[in-house]
């Protein structure tokens, strides 16, 4: 520290070093949140429900990895989308499919013990297998809109040390419309025909309002009386609405990028007769595709 | 007067004070480059700019002018690094018509550090310096501080760390141009990847005794993909809510309007136009 001898009586120099001096007390502090960067974005049709996110996971200027899915199959024929601190993100997904159906195949991109035959050598008379999530309470699939309930219990549970992460329930509810359930961080929940999660939400939303929603948007020759209605749109379209919609995030927003993690909820065709027994058949199918983003 | 106008300052302390965030700059979060090698220099620059997380300017120039035969390369905030430049620029100038010589890259890198080092690092302006002089081929970094460095090779911004990993394996004594040409440009694709304030293209300078080369957009990775759908609105699809025509004649009352031909040229005699002037 600066101290002056030719001054005694002076006041003591000012001084730029940091108040570490042992005399001195400390505040200790914790944070134990990140932000990892990303988008997500949830669309839902007349019979379909489109989940995609991109696959960069980023912690300031650094990227962590090019590979990380933020869309996550949570069982049930349900999928979960979720942004914000990836590791938050990631154990609320595999909470979620506990709690839906243990059975289920692996939510963890590196896990890669398939669970379910991990669960089903050891048997259904294992007594940790009864009783411990929805398929086994009520011996049938979970519904999306009572997943949705449970979501939010999930969440509001953490009230005060949250999931730091925005997640985005997608399924096709019980008359096979797509639905998609959005939260905060903490439960609160709406169904929701379109919605943009993380950090290029600013940049998507207006552009998903006006394609997806037809908002702005007059009949033409209407003169300005008559609004576009938004009405079903053909899957096709809309994924390629929503492939727009990230090409065009990656341009300006730097923490989205590297990859596209595209999942699609259609029906699944009907069962054959002798297979209505299946009790894992759910009536959906669901196919994930990943194609490239920018890297830069 | 020249400097800078202080005066917002205490109102802007005040409103700071009150809890209103400062303005944002322009940041050119940036991965910028330099090498020497046998008969001159190389700088090289990426051309992404941002504000925050946004991109700002995804194919902005980072490569400055100095004289024929200095350039800088800049990081930092954007407005600082092109008006410090400019400023140097200008009194490099008058400095050689002064002295009647070419200008020296060890002066231009004086000028900068001095005017630099008198704002405390304020103004925010991190430069990689290249040259070719009387004496020879240099190359310096100088900070915001105003400290500077004078090194075979060098790295600056955000990307630095990323650019410098490519230095460190693969620079050697005794480069030629084209490997030093090569050797940047691969420095910089290594922060326009691998850091998210660098991105977009590739922009080159290379400077010898005879003549400065800059090469704009040198290497373009990040083309972007085409759209998969048109996004044209038919017409009618935004509501008019009023409408007024104002006739040619009535613009004639503010402004001279000229009737030209399909092949571009007056069809107005010089008589008329003086009737409406």
């Amino acid at each position: 520290m600066a101290s002056s001898y030719l001054l005694p009586h002076a006041q003591p120099a000012p001084s730029y070093a940091h108040p570490t001096e042992a005399s001195q007390p400390r505040q200790h502090h914790w944070s134990p949140y990140t932000e990892n960067g990303g988008v997500i974005l949830g669309i839902a049709g007349k019979d379909y429900v489109i989940l995609a996110g991109d696959t960069r996971s980023s912690e300031g200027y650094n990227i962590n990895t090019r590979t990380a899915r933020k869309i996550f199959s949570v069982g049930s024929g349900l999928i979960l989308g979720v942004v914000g601190m990836s590791a938050d993100g990631e154990e609320l997904a595999r909470k979620v499919t506990r709690k839906i159906d243990v059975c289920s195949s692996a939510t963890h991109p590196a896990d890669h013990i398939d669970r379910a035959t991990k669960w089903k050598d050891i048997g259904d008379t294992n007594t940790l297998m009864e009783r411990c999530d929805y398929k086994r309470n009520h011996d049938k699939h979970i519904t999306v809109s009572a997943a949705a309930v449970m979501l939010s219990r999930i969440l509001y549970q953490k009230r005060f040390f949250p999931y730091y992460c925005q997640p985005l329930l997608g399924g096709l509810d019980e008359n096979g419309v797509g639905a998609v359930y959005t939260y905060d961080y903490v439960g609160s929940f709406e169904r929701e025909q379109s919605r943009a999660f993380g950090s290029a939400a600013s940049l998507i939303t207006p552009f998903l309002d006006n394609q997806i929603n037809l908002k702005n948007q007059f009949v033409p020759g209407s003169n300005g009386e008559q609004p576009r209605q938004a009405g079903d749109l053909p899957r096709e379209l809309v994924t390629k609405i929503v492939k727009d919609a990230f090409t065009s995030a990656v341009e300006r927003q730097i923490e989205v990028g590297d990859g596209l993690q595209l999942v699609t909820i259609t029906r699944a065709p009907p069962r054959a007769e002798e297979e209505t027994d299946d009790d894992d058949w759910t009536g959906a199918a669901i196919n994930v595709e990943l194609s490239p983003l920018k890297k830069d | 007067m020249g400097g800078f106008d202080f005066s917002n300052h205490t109102r802007n302390a005040a409103l700071m004070a009150a809890g209103m965030p400062a303005p944002k700059a322009t940041s050119t979060g940036t991965t910028i480059v330099g090498c020497l090698f046998d008969g001159g220099v190389v700088i090289a620059a990426d051309t992404r700019a941002t504000s925050g997380s946004i991109v700002a300017d995804k194919n902005c120039e980072k490569l400055h002018y100095i004289s024929p035969q200095i350039w800088c390369a800049g990081a930092g905030t954007a407005a600082d690094t092109e008006f410090t430049t400019a400023i140097v620029s200008s009194n490099l100038e008058l400095h050689a018509l002064s002295t009647g010589r070419k200008p020296r890259v060890v002066t231009c890198m004086t000028m900068l550090k001095q005017h630099l080092f008198k704002y405390q690092g304020h103004i925010g302006a991190y430069l990689v310096v290249a040259g070719c002089d009387p004496t020879g081929s240099h190359l310096y970094t100088v900070h915001a501080h105003g400290s500077t460095d004078r090194l075979p090779y060098v790295t600056m911004g955000s990307g630095s760390l990323a650019a410098m990993s490519v230095f460190e394996t693969q620079w050697k004594k005794g480069l030629d141009r084209e490997a030093a040409v090569k050797l940047c440009s691969e420095a910089i694709l290594s922060g326009i990847f691998n850091d998210l304030g660098s991105g977009s293209n590739v922009d080159v300078c290379v400077i010898t005794p005879d003549k400065a080369t800059l090469m704009r957009n040198y290497i373009t990775p990040n083309v972007r993909a085409p759209k998969e759908l048109q996004y044209k609105f038919e017409k009618g699809t935004t509501a008019v809510l009023q409408e007024k025509i104002i006739s040619k004649d009535e613009l004639r009352r503010y402004i001279t309007v000229t009737e030209l031909d399909a092949k571009g040229e007056s069809t107005l005699t010089a008589d008329i136009m003086q009737v409406d002037a």
